[in-house]
This record gives C-alpha cells, sequence and structure tokens, in this order.
C-alpha cells in the first residue's frame, strides 16, 4: 500500500517540511551511532578499580595478523558447514518422508505423522540435542545433526505438505487418470512441482538451520563459534570481543549470501513463491504447531 | 516416573524462568518491533535504511552469537553484568526483527483499494488509518505474531546455555542428578514447552482460518 494514498499530492511547504524532517532524522540517527560507537570506544573502569582498554582499541585487533587464528577459524567454518551440509541433506530427506506420511490416505498413517510432526516443531532444536546426546549417547556432532535434521525436517515436511496442497487437483487427477499409481503420481507429478514452487521458503529453512548449527556449541561441538570462544580464552579475554566480531562477519555474509540466492529464485520462479518468500515467519524457523500452513 | 516427581521443584522453577523470558522479552520484542516497522515504513528514507540495515544484521547471526556480544559490549553501556537481564536485551533484540517484519507485511497486506475506497467517500487521512486500514492489518499481523513468539518461546532454551536458570538450564541439571530416567526427564521438560508453544500455536491457527473467511 503507497502512502501516497492516504493523503493529497505534498504542496511546496509540505516538501520543505519533509525535507526537514529527512535531514532531522538522519542527523539524530548518525548521533546515536556516534554516541554508540564512542562509548564502547572509551575506557571501562571494573568493580574492582582496574581499567580496561576500549572495545575498538588498536591492541584488540593486533592478532587478525596472525595467520594461526585464520587457521582456527576456518577449521571452524568447515565443522560448521558440515554440520549444516549434512544436517540440511538429511533435513530434505526427513522432510520428503513427513509430507507423505502427511498427506497420505490412510488415516493410520496420516494422524499419528501429524502428531508426531506438532511434537517436534514444539519443541526447541537445543533440547533435541541434549536428548540425542544424553540417550543414545552419539557424540555432540551427531546428536547436533540428527536434531538439526528432525527438527528442519519437520518444518520442511510441511513447507511441502502446504506446496502439494497448492497444486491444482487436476495435476493428480491427470496423473491417475494416464494410469500411474498413486505413488508414481506423487513422485513424478507432484512432487517436482511442489519442490520448485517451494523452493524460495525451503532455501530460508536451510538459513535458520546455519544458524541453528551454533547451537551445538552448547552440546560441546567444536563449530564456528565453539571455536572462537576457544580462541578467546587461548589468547585472552582482551581479544573477546574481535573474535565475536569475526564470527558475526562470517555468519552475516554466510546467510546474506543464502537469503539472496533465495530471493534471486524467488524472482525467477515468481508468482506465489514470491509472495511466500516475503512470508514475515521465514527466517526464524517458525514452525508454529497447530498452524495451519 | 518417582525422578520427575523428584525434580518437580526443579522443573516449576525452569518453567518459571521460561515464562518470565518469554513473557518480559516478548512484549520488549513488540514493542521495539513496531517502532522498527514504523521506521521500515517511514517517509523519511534516513529512517528506512537505518531500519532495513537493523533487520537484515538482526535476522542473520544466530541468537548465541547475539547474546555473547550482549554479554561483552553491553557492560561498557552500563548496563549491569547480569545474565538475566542480558539474555532478556539479546531476546528481544534479536526477536525484534521477526516482529517489524510480521507489521510491516500486514501493514502492506492490506490492498490499495482499501485505502482508495476510504479516501473516495471523503474520509480524512486520520480516519482512513484508524477506521479502514488498521483494522484490517491488525487482524492480518497477529497470526504471524503468534508465530514469532512461538519461535521466542523456543529461543528461550538458547538463555539457558547462557547461564540463565529456565527449562533447557533444569533439563541440565535434573538429567546429571538422575542419570537413570534421562528419557522420562527430558520428555517432561519436552511436555512443559508443549504447553506453551501448542496453545498458542492454536490461536494463530483458528485466528487465520477467520481472517480468511473475512477475505
Amino acid at each position: 500500500m503507497s502512502a501516497s494514498v492516504l493523503y493529497d499530492a505534498p504542496g511546496p511547504i509540505t516538501r520543505r517540511r519533509s525535507r526537514v524532517t529527512s535531514i532531522i532524522g538522519t542527523v539524530v540517527i548518525l548521533a546515536i551511532l556516534a554516541w554508540f560507537i564512542y562509548t564502547i570506544a572509551a575506557p571501562r573502569t571494573l568493580a574492582n578499580g582496574a581499567t580496561v582498554v576500549g572495545l575498538l582499541d588498536a591492541s584488540r585487533f593486533d592478532i587478525l595478523s596472525d595467520p594461526q587464528l585464520w587457521q582456527a577459524v576456518g577449521r571452524g567454518l568447515v565443522q560448521t558447514l558440515k554440520m549444516a551440509a549434512v544436517g540440511g541433506a538429511l533435513a530434505l530427506v526427513i522432510g520428503v518422508l513427513f509430507s507423505f506420511g502427511r498427506t497420505a490416505r490412510s488415516a493410520a498413517v496420516r494422524v499419528p505423522t501429524a502428531v508426531v510432526l506438532e511434537f517436534l516443531r514444539g519443541m526447541p532444536v537445543l533440547l533435541m540435542m541434549l536428548f540425542i546426546l544424553l540417550v543414545f549417547a552419539t557424540g555432540s556432532y551427531w546428536a547436533g545433526v540428527v536434531a538439526l535434521a528432525v527438527y528442519n525436517g519437520a518444518l520442511i515436511g510441511e513447507i511441502l505438505r502446504a506446496g502439494i496442497q497448492s497444486l491444482p487437483r487436476g495435476q493428480r487427477e491427470a496423473g491417475l487418470a494416464i494410469g500411474l499409481t498413486p505413488v508414481h503420481t506423487r513422485m513424478i507429478i507432484e512432487f517436482p512441482q511442489a519442490f520448485r514452487q517451494m523452493l524460495p521458503i525451503l532455501v530460508a529453512q536451510l538459513v535458520v538451520l546455519l544458524k541453528d548449527t551454533s547451537l551445538a556449541y552448547i552440546v560441546g561441538y567444536p563449530e564456528l563459534l565453539r571455536t572462537v570462544t576457544n580462541l578467546g580464552n587461548f589468547y585472552g579475554s582482551r581479544y573477546t570481543f574481535t573474535l565475536f566480531f569475526i564470527a558475526f562477519v562470517i555468519y552475516l555474509t554466510m546467510n546474506l549470501l543464502l537469503s539472496w540466492f533465495a530471493r534471486r529464485l524467488a524472482r525467477r520462479s515468481g508468482g506465489r513463491a514470491a509472495a511466500l518468500a516475503r512470508m514475515p515467519g521465514a527466517g526464524m524457523g517458525t514452525g508454529a504447531p497447530g498452524g495451519g500452513a | 516416573m518417582d525422578a520427575v516427581i523428584d525434580s518437580l521443584p526443579t522443573y516449576l522453577k525452569g518453567f518459571v524462568g521460561t515464562l518470565e523470558l518469554l513473557a518480559i522479552s516478548g512484549v520488549g520484542a513488540l514493542i521495539l518491533g513496531t517502532i522498527v516497522a514504523g521506521l521500515r515504513i517511514s517517509p523519511i528514507a534516513s529512517l528506512r535504511t537505518f531500519a532495513a540495515v537493523y533487520t537484515e544484521v538482526l535476522r542473520n547471526i544466530p541468537l548465541l552469537l547475539v547474546l555473547f556480544f550482549c554479554g561483552v559490549v553491553l557492560p561498557y553501556l552500563k548496563v549491569p553484568l547480569d545474565y538475566f537481564p542480558l539474555a532478556l536485551i539479546g531476546l528481544t533484540l534479536y526477536t525484534s526483527p521477526f516482529v517489524a517484519e510480521a507489521v510491516r507485511s500486514g501493514v502492506n497486506g492490506v490492498p490499495v483499494g482499501q485505502a482508495e475506497a476510504a479516501r473516495s467517500i471523503g474520509l480524512r487521512f486520520g480516519q482512513t488509518l484508524s477506521l479502514i486500514v488498521m483494522p484490517q492489518a491488525i487482524r492480518m499481523v497477529i497470526p504471524p505474531l503468534i508465530n514469532v513468539i512461538i519461535a521466542l518461546a523456543k529461543n528461550t532454551s538458547v538463555a539457558g546455555g547462557f547461564f540463565v536458570y529456565e527449562l533447557f538450564k533444569a533439563a541440565n541439571d535434573i538429567t546429571n542428578l538422575r542419570g537413570d530416567a534421562v528419557i522420562v526427564l527430558l520428555l517432561g521438560i519436552a511436555v512443559l514447552y508443549l504447553v506453551i508453544t501448542v496453545p498458542l500455536g492454536l490461536i494463530a491457527g483458528a485466528v487465520e482460518r477467520r481472517v480468511a473467511v473475512l477475505r
């Protein structure tokens, strides 16, 4: 909805006023940013009277030239990507299975699947990681991978189901009419279309998965964030901020690239998928149990 | 089963912690998110840009990293270094862009024709907004907002890894004490999360269906 519908075309006075407010807005934002940077750059006095240098002090950044630091960060990044890749691939497989179960004709399959899906979607990934770690004693890597795969698989299952349901009925009927079995129809007629239509949302879900690999930190897997905090212990707390900043830049770059990719896909496949990709929930993993998709 | 009964006080303490985190940071995120959404659709370009950058940055980094940054940066802003308020601020900051996007898409989702119709029967700017646009926008915003709150409920568990006492921390503690009944104890924790998320999801679904009838 464009704002111009709401009021008449602005005259010269209104235009001048809006120019002035625009300038004031810019100044206010710059002032807030300047205050923020100034405050974190200023030295801080601790409770015991000692003073620590500001967060932007040069002495905090001299490790950036240490190649060993970058090697360690690279190793952490590889571990994160490995977990995201394996977890993502498994999540897609599990999602396909769930979407089958959820749309099965027999209620004996459909109802239990629905219950399991609700259960999985209503629970934190972190709790699942802990559960798998303690109950199956798998080690932190598989605990993280399986929890991410199952949780995101449940969400992807619902996404695919929504995709299948959004297809015209004629697609399925045509498949059955030419003598394909229901499973065959699903596999070669409905799925390819549903998958393509939902691709942008699936990619958005993979962004969530990539972000959630950081939760494996808590169960002790040496992914990027764990690596960075370990490095903080190694180099000393002076460098904590610097190291977090490195992690920040890496995560931001990876996810913005993926999101950009999702938007490009949305533009290419157009229509409904594009509208859904702009859905507000996309990106937070808002798998709402009970919320009809 | 006796393990669950023995751990009831811990369950309760954790559940209260989770509810506190959810309630306070939920309200905070709703307020902050609405402000950011307002900036995002404001006619002033600099405010729009600021809100867009804020949204994109916070949406694309992990919650745990947001919490870590809060732990490092906020003491410089004279926030006392206590994990509970830090976690509240972190959760609020992390959730606010999702709220902002939900609100923004709700307002944008009202068809232009509605505002045009209101204008053409002679309603003024304030009347158009308060009588025509906002009532429809709010209704469309509520289901996605509830979904954001559900995600927040699940995200509070991350604060448990950040030394705040809530359900996930409680899960850690009781499974350390009673290693013999891990499955039952963790299912108990899971049920408590579901007690929060499932009803919210049902409300979201019901509201969504009602809105669908209206259109």
